[in-house]
């Protein structure tokens, strides 16, 4: 039983990280109706970025939050520049411009940071707190995080005039722009706030699969679905599929498949979700919207 | 007295398919212009070319100022407020948030919240509803909070399209009456499509009859609505 409960409570920190990227993977998605297969890898580009920072000597929660903004820009830079060509291509072709940026920052990371694995900090100290002893202190940490950024991200869409300009971009851009939103730009800070919070999902992954240019390629694949799983309609869906499905790996990795095939939980996931039942536990209908 | 809006030879297409060819349009400062003209014959065209809503070309200014090659965005922030075709509000979204969104490109807070109440005070019934779905509302109230959205940017012209449509009689009565105050107390220009001809005429000053995508006839409201060939002919009556 105890062997359990540590199963649980050490798989809600990776599902914290899933429950973050699948809430980035949401932001775009809402506004886009894509899915940003790039998101994992912008995470782990990210990553890089604050580990240069560490390494520069920036203490930790400085450099913490010199990432998310840097990522909030590049997050930006790469909506207005990359992806605002292909506003009106077929889902296909953007489909390989995400492919293409995954690739892109891949190798610019291997180029740039070598291939080797490294090891990355974690701002939490060796001890577990409050004397918790199913999880880690980093483990505990990397809940807390994930939590204070999605009240932040919830006050944010909830109460700000901006928060309520860009779910509005999202859910009507003709009407949005006869109130004078420019719709653009929603799109544009979505991108970026979608690698912003990714770039804090990887910074709490790293400590715990350390960090190299492929540690996203899993991460993203249980991210997206938790998301499909919660419902990719749904921000708070699938931030609940993403802890959820964080669980479930874990437990099944230990008790029935084997932490070597853990992935094909991923997978079996995301099939089952899409073949069961497409919109995920909370989500809308998805065939009502097209 | 200055046109607040004035169009010359407006034209407008869907891709390769020309809608509008070349026509004047004027709203008088603190005027209603009624626009007429049977189904089909471009009358909404009209208001999202004067938007920018459809590739147009022609030269159209507001208060003397050119619209031409302006986005729909900034178009808004000069003070036209469009009530579009299908209302256009956000369903998912409740009364309270489209009417912030109505707002949104003001940067008054302190009016904005005035105009809040003012505005509730106009609608009663959506004052009721405020933390209630849009897409919940009665077809009435959607167009109520349409034409409340649109007064939040607190227009100095207002483009409705069909404020009647779908609504019953004492709705469409309540509707004009509103608009009619809104227009003589607080001196909103208007430009108003519809297909009821007769209340549009009581409440213009100006009409423009248009027959697919030209000028039948224009002139005073009171003109247009004693011309019985253009009655019979173009509004059915
Ligand atoms: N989105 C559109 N795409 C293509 N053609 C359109 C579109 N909207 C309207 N039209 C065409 O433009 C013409 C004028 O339409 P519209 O302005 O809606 O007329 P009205 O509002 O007077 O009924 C019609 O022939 C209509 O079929
Ligand atoms: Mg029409």
């Amino acid at each position: 039983m105890v062997a359990f409960l540590h199963q649980v409570f050490s798989g809600l920190a990776m599902g914290a990280v899933y429950a973050s990227l699948a809430l980035a993977l949401v932001v775009i998605y809402q506004a886009t109706h894509h899915v940003n297969f790039a998101q994992g890898e912008m995470a782990m580009f990210s990553t890089y970025i604050a580990w240069d920072l560490i390494d520069r000597g920036v203490p930790y929660w400085e450099a913490f939050l010199l990432t998310i903004a840097i990522s909030f820009l590049i997050g930006m830079v790469i909506e207005r520049v990359v992806i605002r060509p292909f506003e009106r291509a077929p889902a296909l072709t953007v489909v390989i411009v995400f492919i293409g940026l995954l690739v892109i920052f891949n190798s610019l990371a291997g180029w740039r940071y070598s291939y080797t694995i490294k090891s990355f900090e974690s701002p939490f100290p060796d001890e577990p707190w409050f004397g918790n002893s199913f999880m880690s202190s980093h483990e505990s940490g990397t809940v807390v995080v994930t939590l204070a950024m999605l009240a932040l991200v919830y006050i944010f869409f909830r109460f700000t005039k901006l928060g309520l300009a860009m779910r509005a971009a999202a859910l009507n851009p003709t009407s949005s722009r006869l109130v004078g939103i420019r719709v653009g730009w929603m799109l544009a800070i979505g991108w970026g706030l979608a690698a912003a919070i990714g770039a804090i999902a990887g910074m709490m992954a790293a400590p715990i699969v350390y960090l190299d240019p492929n540690m996203m390629g899993g991460i993203l694949l249980f991210s997206l679905a938790g998301a499909l799983l919660g419902g990719i309609d749904n921000p708070w869906g699938a931030v609940l599929g993403g802890f959820i499905v964080g669980v479930l790996e874990n437990v099944a990795g230990a008790y029935l498949v084997g932490t070597e095939i853990k992935l094909s939980v991923a997978l079996i996931i995301i099939v089952g979700v899409l073949v069961a039942k497409p919109s995920g536990l909370f989500g809308r209908r998805i065939a009502a919207r097209v | 007295m200055a046109p607040i809006l004035e169009a010359r030879g407006l034209t407008a297409a869907y891709g390769p398919i020309q809608v509008l060819h070349g026509l004047d349009i004027r709203v008088e400062d603190g005027g209603v212009t009624a626009l007429l003209g049977a189904n089909g014959a471009g009358k909404t065209t009209v208001l999202r070319a004067l938007c920018a809503m459809v590739r147009r070309g022609g030269a159209a200014s507001f208060r003397g100022r050119s619209l031409n090659g302006q986005a729909t965005e900034d178009i808004v922030r000069l003070g036209i407020a469009h009530v579009p075709d299908g209302r256009g509000t956000f369903a998912a979204l409740t009364v309270n948030e489209n009417l912030r969104l109505g707002a949104y490109a003001r940067r008054d807070r302190a009016a904005v919240k005035a105009d809040s109440a003012r505005v509730c005070g106009y609608f009663p019934r959506l004052a009721e509803r405020r933390q209630q779905q849009a897409g919940t509302l009665s077809g009435g109230e959607q167009q109520m909070l349409a034409i409340a959205r649109a007064l939040m940017l607190r227009p100095k012209l207002l483009l409705l399209d069909e404020p009647s449509f779908g609504l019953a009689p004492l709705a469409v009565a309540d509707i004009f009456g509103i608009l009619r105050k809104i227009n003589r107390d607080d001196g909103v220009s208007m430009l108003i499509v519809e297909q009821n001809a007769n209340l549009a005429l009581d409440l213009a000053d100006h009409a423009c009859v248009i027959e697919t995508g030209r000028m039948a006839m224009s002139g005073p409201a009171a003109v247009v609505r004693d011309n019985e060939a253009v009655r019979r002919a173009y509004l059915s009556y």
